[in-house]
């Protein structure tokens, strides 16, 4: 049995927190600059300018990229030779939230309760998924999602008979009603099968997922890439100002489902999508 | 690229049109949320607002808290459509302008052409870029909100486009009519295509 103590959570979180919400991943670096290069609008090329500029200055100045640092997704892959010892590992996480967020001076977003909404004052509680797997593994991937982004996803339950164009047309849908309002370009988390929560939970961990890297099953890497070209056909273009870049990328997860069930949900993430990593 | 003196006048309002680049120079407010919600309470009881609106910008904006050295932490727009209930009520008030992200409710832009007032985008994301050109804070109002305290900011060269003019010219409607187009017009080929349901 391998042995993890708390402190150790704790102190990875904060560094994953710290990291993310202030390093633009270079996979979506590379997409701006790429789409910056392609557009023909100078509106287009202007506002991805800015963008790319921003992500310069926010690493530089150790400075949040976007003032919404969001609410924290962690997930934590781990394996079942895996004890946690020294404390509460939801405790042990939310500390590192906690952490980070004061340290780094992110904006406090949680509020205590959906109705009252009166704010936590220290951006927890994070939203904490564990998988458990064989092996003694332990990874922490965090993703602080700003709202934007997060109010735009939708989730529906399609008919089976609905079949391929039933998802395609849904996917499109969510970004055209998704309009300015996600931050576009955006990256397109698309979570196919499952039940309820499993798709909106593939959809996701989809966005996880860097941008250059299509699915591994071939059918599927054909799909985001046909999803990706209707998607920028739409023209809202970066912040909804027309354009050809409307995302950076589709990424596709599925899972088995039930013989009467098709769920499809889309989660859109911003032109900010801060995600990190680490392993203990 | 125009520039633009923050408060408004009625004359400079009526130059601005759809498209329009332009830094602002000057002092606006920054509410989003939770102080629009206290001072549309504030209206409702016949009480006395914060500040005095007119001629005022309001920016929609919860910054991050400043880090040692600086002013303000990031601060890029958030999403306008969610302070769409409460601005009629401001713009009625004398409120000329609004600097945010995303497009705006009918009802925000009839009340935008009859009482005079526009509509600024700015970059949502470029919290850093945009912080920048803020060169000072105060807090005006509402401290209990912490990050959506109505706050007093003085900015230099901050850059905005203008989205919806006080004509009801407005560029979210101009794109999205153009999406639409495309839209309906692939589901319509799409349709041909498929066998009938």
């Amino acid at each position: 049995m391998r042995e993890i103590h708390c402190d150790q959570i704790t102190a990875a979180v904060r560094e994953c927190v710290l990291k993310a919400n202030v390093e633009l991943p270079p996979d979506i670096r590379e997409a701006l600059n790429q789409a910056y290069n392609r557009e023909d609008s100078s509106r287009a090329r202007q506002i991805l300018k800015i963008l790319l500029t921003n992500a310069e200055m926010a690493e530089e100045k150790k400075m949040a990229i976007c003032q919404d640092t969001g609410l924290v997704a962690v997930n934590i892959d781990m394996g079942q030779e895996v004890h946690v010892v020294g404390g509460d590992i939801n405790q042990a996480v939310n500390e590192g939230v906690r952490q980070g967020y004061r340290d780094g001076y992110f904006r406090k977003s949680v509020v205590s309760d959906p109705l009252q909404r009166i704010n936590s004052g220290d951006n927890t509680p994070a939203i904490i998924h564990y998988q458990l797997l064989p092996g003694d593994h332990f990874n922490i991937t965090v993703l602080p999602k700003g709202a934007g982004s997060e109010n735009m996803g939708q989730l529906t339950m399609l008919k089976p008979a609905q079949g391929l164009d039933g998802m395609r047309d849904f996917v499109v849908r969510v970004v055209k009603e998704a309009g300015a309002n996600a931050c576009p370009p955006l990256i397109v988390g698309v979570g196919i099968g499952g039940n309820m929560e499993m798709a909106a939970y593939l959809a996701k961990k989809a966005l996880l997922r860097p941008v250059d890297e299509r699915h591994h099953r071939a059918d599927l890497a054909v799909l985001e890439s046909e999803l990706l070209e209707a998607i920028n056909r739409l023209g809202f273009g970066p912040q909804g100002m027309g354009g050809q870049t409307s995302a950076l990328a589709v990424n596709i997860e599925t899972y088995p489902t039930h013989i009467a069930c098709l769920p499809v949900a889309v989660s859109l993430g911003c032109h900010a999508t801060r995600r990190s990593s680490c392993t203990l | 690229m125009k520039r633009l003196r923050a408060p408004l006048t009625e004359n400079a309002v009526q130059s601005l049109r759809v498209g329009d680049e332009i830094l602002i120079d000057g002092y606006i407010y920054a509410a989003r949320d939770a102080a629009h919600k206290r001072m549309i309470e504030a209206i409702v009881l016949g009480q006395d607002l914060p500040f005095d609106p007119r001629g005022q910008i309001i920016y929609y904006v919860g910054p991050c808290p400043a880090p040692p050295g600086k002013v303000i932490g990031s601060a890029g727009p958030t999403t306008s459509g969610r302070m769409d209930a409460y601005t009629p009520a401001l713009l009625e008030r004398g409120l000329r302008g609004m600097i945010g992200k995303g497009d705006r409710s009918q009802a925000v832009v009839e009340a935008m052409q009859r009482f005079g007032a526009v509509y600024l985008a700015a970059v949502g994301g470029a919290g850093v870029y945009l912080a920048e050109r803020i060169v000072s804070a105060q807090t005006v109002a509402y401290p209990e909100l912490g990050p959506e305290a109505l706050l007093r900011l003085e900015v230099r060269s901050f850059p905005c486009i203008v989205a919806i003019d006080s004509y009801g010219d407005n560029i979210y409607q101009e794109v999205r009519n153009r999406v639409n187009s495309q839209y309906y017009k692939e589901e319509e080929n799409d349709q041909n295509k498929r066998p009938a349901q």
